[in-house]
Order: structure tokens, then C-alpha cells, then sequence
């Protein structure tokens, strides 16, 4: 930076380079809330979300061994009333055979161990596995052949990790409530 | 292009006010007219116009499918039959548009291959080269989301597994698929997305494939040989010689297209994508388009998830790499005797891993699939670099004329030409 005749202006510090600056930062942050309402526009939208409420499902209908099919937020979750050989067999098994390691325990809600309520679709790439295929008679992905077992807990790949467990909670016996959890419905 | 002295000159009044404000009509004379051109290209060289006419067919059908189509998810499948049944000549439309898809990436491809054998990837074409790769990569993108629109079993799963795979990014990849899903999976908002990005897309492919040309008019055309322009003899002027050429192959790639609109409109697609969408449940085998095979069965060779996308992508992305992985200095494989081999092999490589990208995921096809990949990859980081290295290339021809003219006779400019090349303009200014 030149010095003026004055000799007001300094190399550093001078009024030119806070002007530099000041114009930068006001035209960096210029552009941020310019570019935020497009990328805001995207997520889900008010009308979505407020379809996403939480869902009743009544579990007295199924019968044992039955899979039924129910969407929350679009998404597919199977609820499964597990016979007791399934839910033995899915106790039994030793956590080191299991590629993602859950015991069943934390796969059900206490107290309620014949039901299981995962979401439908295979961690690998969302395919829709199918019931009571493949040898541990859980599901079996038709995409890329991962195999989960009765307690959707995955036993051969590629898929990475179990069905995950969607937020529900048990209003009595025969009901559950999906996306509720602690009391509150979920965000 | 002034070598030819055959450069613009705005005749009338007009032409002159005109061109003194924008020299546009100079601007396309030397481009594609007085354009100089080696003049031993073979018609492996006629696929870059070929493509210009394809990506115009695409936005043209496309516009006018647009007209017609509803992109929300209760209407989408509907109204695409209602263009099949109800539109007049809507049918014609969508087979073009569907078909021409393929026949895009059938050009492409013979397009990609062509740079591939004859080095055009090397010095001093690497930009043009890379900016031919990011054109590739719109086009899958494009092609991916407009196969979603229609809406069927297939569109809904193949949207699906494609946006899962973005999910496997680490730390911002459930950020990036829940902006891209609108929702809380694919759904309506979802399509509507895909439709607004599909009609854009093609528009920034118009765009790179103009600085895909500019580039190529920086460094001049590639030819058979590879070796580089060295008088006005070696080449003759784009027009009439380049563009009649084009003119002639476009119209015969256009009897292969009309071949599949009229009598195979299906067959490149998949029978599951006249079921509507259902999100409870998963067509039997889900296929992607025949182009992205080979990349399909790269991505489900790897039994790990995030392992796969990578080398999925990387398989892509790796081209853009070529011209620093391969150390030969000679361009065209003609006169590489060791190379010339494994890039047939790396073709049909690339085949089988299409054929295996269709074949269920057990067995003998996840082994067979897991030896190409490695062999896909293996071309690029060993083949490219060691070959070079180690091989002795054939003598190269003095110059273009010689490998046009035999030995000995580019001196004489006057005989033993072939026809053509004695009609060439004058080249000796």
C-alpha cells in the first residue's frame, strides 16, 4: 500500500484494506444467505413432515409366524409375530458368528419377544427382502443376496448391518404406536 | 485455417456491418469449414457428430414429452401411458426419446473406445479428453433420472438403489439423500426433483460439449496414426470433406435407430417398468439400463458396501486418469503390437462384465465378476504404465500423406493421390 502524502495510511491496517475486507466478508456471507433458501427449499417440506405422524398398528390380527406390511413416513417396516422356535433360534445364536452383533434381547421390547418390527428395506441398497427365505428362514434380499434371520439381524452379505428398528413403542398388548418413543413422537 | 487463405470474407453490406460487430459466421467458417482435418480419419471419427445429432434428438423428443408429462408420483405412470395412447404420435416420441437413450450411449461408447485405441487421451488433447469424461458422467446422471420418470416398478427401484448408494458417502451422505429425496424415502417430491434436474442436465451437456469442440479446435483432430499435422498436406478442409462424411454416417446410424423404434421399441427396456411403482415390493431382478451394466457389476462384486460405490465410481473417475498412466509416446495402437492386444482384451473384459451386470448375484457370476474388476482396474494401473515402459513400438509412417500414399511419394503432391485428397485445397501458403 502506497503512503500518502499525509502520511495517514499504513502498510497494514490502512482504510483501503478494511474497506478489501469488510467487502469480502459482507459479500461471503451475501452469497451463504443467497444460496440457503435453495438448499433449504429441498429437504422435506412442512406438508411431509406432517404426514409423518405416528402410526397406531394393531397387532391383534396377526397370526403366528405372519408378516404384515405397513408404510410410516413412505418408508416399508415388516412386523413380525415370531414363532418360538424362531425367537429360540434367534436367542441362540453366538454373537461372534454375527456379522452386525446384537443379541436378540435388543431386537424386541422387553417382554414382548414374539414381536419383531423392523424396517423393510435391506441396508445394502433398499431392496425389499422376502420372508421366510434363505437358510436362516428370516428374509432374503432378490437384489444382491443378503440374508437376515428372524430377528432381522444380517447373516451374509453385502448388506452391512441388521434391518434397522424404527422408533415404536407397546400401548398394551395387541398395539403398537410407530415413531413415538420416550414418551414423545419423533422429529 | 489460414494456412488454406481461405478465411471469411463478409461479402455484402450487410454481412460486413454484421460481422464487424460479432464475427460469429467467421467464427463457424473457421470452424467447420476452412477447419483443417487429417485427411486419413476412418469413420470411427464420425461418432463426435453422430452424438451431436443424438443429444439433439434427445432435447428435441424430450421437450415435447414434457408437454405432455405429469411429474408427480400418483399422475407420472398415468400420464406416460396417456402419451402412448392418447397423444398424437406421442408413441413415436417416447420410443425415440427411450431408444435414443440407448442409442446415445451405443455412440459413445464406439465414441470413448475410439479415443481409447488411438491414444486421442494423450498430449496435447488432455483437457479436451477430460472435459469427454465429464460429458460421460452428465450423461449417466441424465440418463439415471430420466429413467425414473415413468415411474414404473423398475423407475421406483432404480431410483431407490441409486440414492441408497449416495447414502453410503460418510459423515454428509444421509444429508445429501434426504435433499435429493425431499421426503422421508423416494417419493413424489422425490420425482419431481428427478424431472426438473433431468430437463436440466442435457442443457449443461450443451454446454461442455461446446468447450469439448473449442478444445478439440485448439489442438486439431486426433487421426489413425497419431502422429501429429506436420503440413497442408496432410490434411484437407472440413467442409465439404468432414461434414459429408458425418452427413452420411448419421444417416446410417439413423437406419440403426429407426431399426429399434419400429420393430424392437422394447427391447432395451424392462417389461417390470409397465407395473406401476410399488414401494412394498422389489421387482424379482432389479436391472439397471444396459449402458451402466458393466459398472453394476463392478458395484455388486465387492461383497461391502461403501467398498463397492467406490469402485463403482473410481471406475468411472479412473478414465479421467488415463493420459499420465500411460507411459507409451506413441498414440495410435497401430503401431503398438503388445498394447494393441490388451486393449482387446480390456474390450471385451468390459463386455463380459455387462453380461455378468445382468446375471444374479451368486455364485460363479460374484467370482467371475470379482476377476474382471480386478482386470478393469488392472488395464488402467498396470497395463497403461508397464506396457509403455517395456514395449517396442512399429515404425510410425513420416508423416499423415505417407500413411495415406505409401513411402516416398509425399513429396510429390500432384500424383498418385487418391481422389479425394487431390481435390484439397491449396496448401502451400
Amino acid at each position: 500500500m502506497a503512503i500518502t502524502e499525509s502520511g495517514a495510511a499504513k502498510p497494514d491496517g490502512s482504510r483501503r484494506d478494511f474497506l478489501f475486507l469488510a467487502t469480502g466478508a459482507a459479500l461471503a456471507v451475501g452469497t451463504g444467505a443467497a444460496a440457503w433458501p435453495f438448499v433449504a427449499s429441498m429437504a422435506p417440506d412442512a406438508a411431509t413432515v406432517a404426514a409423518g405422524a405416528p402410526l397406531d398398528v394393531d397387532l391383534a390380527p396377526i397370526q403366528e409366524g405372519q408378516i404384515i406390511n405397513v408404510f410410516w413416513r413412505g418408508k416399508l417396516i415388516f412386523v413380525r409375530n415370531r414363532s418360538e422356535k424362531e425367537i429360540k433360534e434367534s436367542q441362540d445364536v453366538k454373537l461372534t458368528e454375527l456379522i452386525d452383533p446384537q443379541p436378540d434381547s435388543a431386537r424386541v421390547k422387553e417382554g414382548h419377544a414374539k414381536w419383531l418390527v423392523v424396517y423393510g428395506n435391506c441396508t445394502h441398497l433398499g431392496c425389499v427382502p422376502i420372508g421366510h427365505q434363505g437358510p436362516y428362514q428370516g428374509w432374503s434380499c432378490p437384489c444382491h443376496g443378503s440374508l437376515f434371520d428372524a430377528a432381522g439381524r444380517v447373516r451374509r452379505g453385502p448388506a452391512p448391518s441388521n434391518l434397522p428398528i424404527p422408533p415404536y413403542v407397546f400401548e398394551g398388548d395387541t398395539k403398537i404406536r410407530i415413531g413415538e418413543e420416550g414418551g414423545k413422537a419423533v422429529a | 485455417m489460414s494456412a488454406h487463405g481461405t478465411a471469411y470474407v463478409p461479402k455484402s453490406g450487410l454481412a460486413k456491418w454484421f460481422e464487424s460487430r460479432l464475427p460469429l459466421v467467421g467464427l463457424v467458417h473457421s470452424s467447420f469449414v476452412s477447419f483443417p482435418v487429417p485427411r486419413n480419419l476412418n469413420y470411427f471419427w464420425t461418432f463426435g457428430a453422430i452424438l451431436i445429432m443424438m443429444l439433439g434428438v434427445q432435447i428435441a423428443t424430450g421437450i415435447w414429452l414434457a408437454m405432455h408429462y405429469d411429474p408427480s408420483a400418483n399422475a407420472a405412470f398415468n400420464s406416460v401411458e396417456h402419451i402412448m395412447r392418447d397423444v398424437n404420435y406421442g408413441w413415436l416420441l417416447r420410443y425415440m426419446h427411450a431408444n435414443g437413450a440407448s442409442m446415445f450411449f451405443v455412440a459413445v461408447y464406439i465414441h470413448i473406445f475410439r479415443g481409447l485405441y488411438y491414444g486421442s487421451y494423450k498430449a496435447p488433447r488432455e483437457v479436451l479428453y477430460i472435459l469427454g469424461v465429464i460429458i460421460y458422467l452428465l450423461m449417466m446422471a441424465t440418463a439415471f433420472l430420466g429413467y425414473t420418470l415413468p415411474w414404473g416398478q423398475m423407475s421406483y427401484w432404480g431410483a431407490t438403489v441409486i440414492t441408497n448408494i449416495l447414502a453410503a458417502i460418510p459423515i454428509v451422505g444421509d444429508t445429501i439423500q434426504s435433499l435429493l429425496w425431499g421426503g422421508y424415502s423416494v417419493g413424489s417430491p422425490t420425482l419431481n426433483r428427478f424431472f426438473s434436474l433431468h430437463y436440466l442436465l442435457p442443457f449443461m451437456i450443451v454446454g461442455v460439449v461446446v468447450l469439448h469442440v473449442w478444445a478439440l479446435h485448439v489442438t486439431g483432430q486426433n487421426n489413425p496414426t497419431g502422429i501429429p499435422i506436420k503440413s497442408g498436406k496432410d490434411v484437407v478442409a472440413f467442409t465439404p470433406y468432414a461434414t459429408i462424411k458425418d452427413v452420411f454416417a448419421a444417416a446410417v446410424f439413423m437406419i440403426f435407430f429407426a431399426y429399434w423404434i419400429f420393430y424392437q421399441p422394447n427391447y432395451l427396456g424392462h417389461a417390470d417398468n409397465y407395473v406401476p411403482a410399488n414401494p412394498g415390493v422389489t421387482p424379482k431382478h432389479i436391472v439397471p439400463e444396459w449402458y451402466f451394466l458393466p459398472f453394476y457389476a463392478i458395484l455388486r462384486a465387492v461383497p461391502d458396501k461403501l467398498g463397492g460405490v467406490i469402485l463403482m465410481f473410481g471406475a468411472v473417475l479412473i478414465l479421467a486418469f488415463a493420459p499420465w498412466l500411460d507411459t507409451s509416446r506413441v498414440r495410435s495402437s497401430n503401431y503398438r503390437p503388445i498394447y494393441r492386444q490388451f486393449f482387446w482384451l480390456f474390450v471385451i473384459v468390459c463386455i463380459i462384465l455387462g453380461w455378468l451386470g445382468a446375471k444374479p448375484p451368486e455364485g460363479g457370476y460374484v467370482i467371475a465378476s470379482q476377476i474382471c474388476t480386478a482386470y478393469y482396474f488392472a488395464h488402467f494401473l498396470l497395463v497403461m504404465p508397464l506396457v509403455g515402459l517395456f514395449e517396442t513400438p512399429n515404425r510410425l509412417p513420416g508423416s499423415i500423406l505417407e500413411s495415406v500414399t505409401g513411402p516416398g511419394k509425399q513429396v510429390d503432391s500432384g500424383s498418385g493421390m487418391p481422389v479425394g485428397a487431390a481435390a484439397a485445397p491449396p496448401s502451400k501458403g
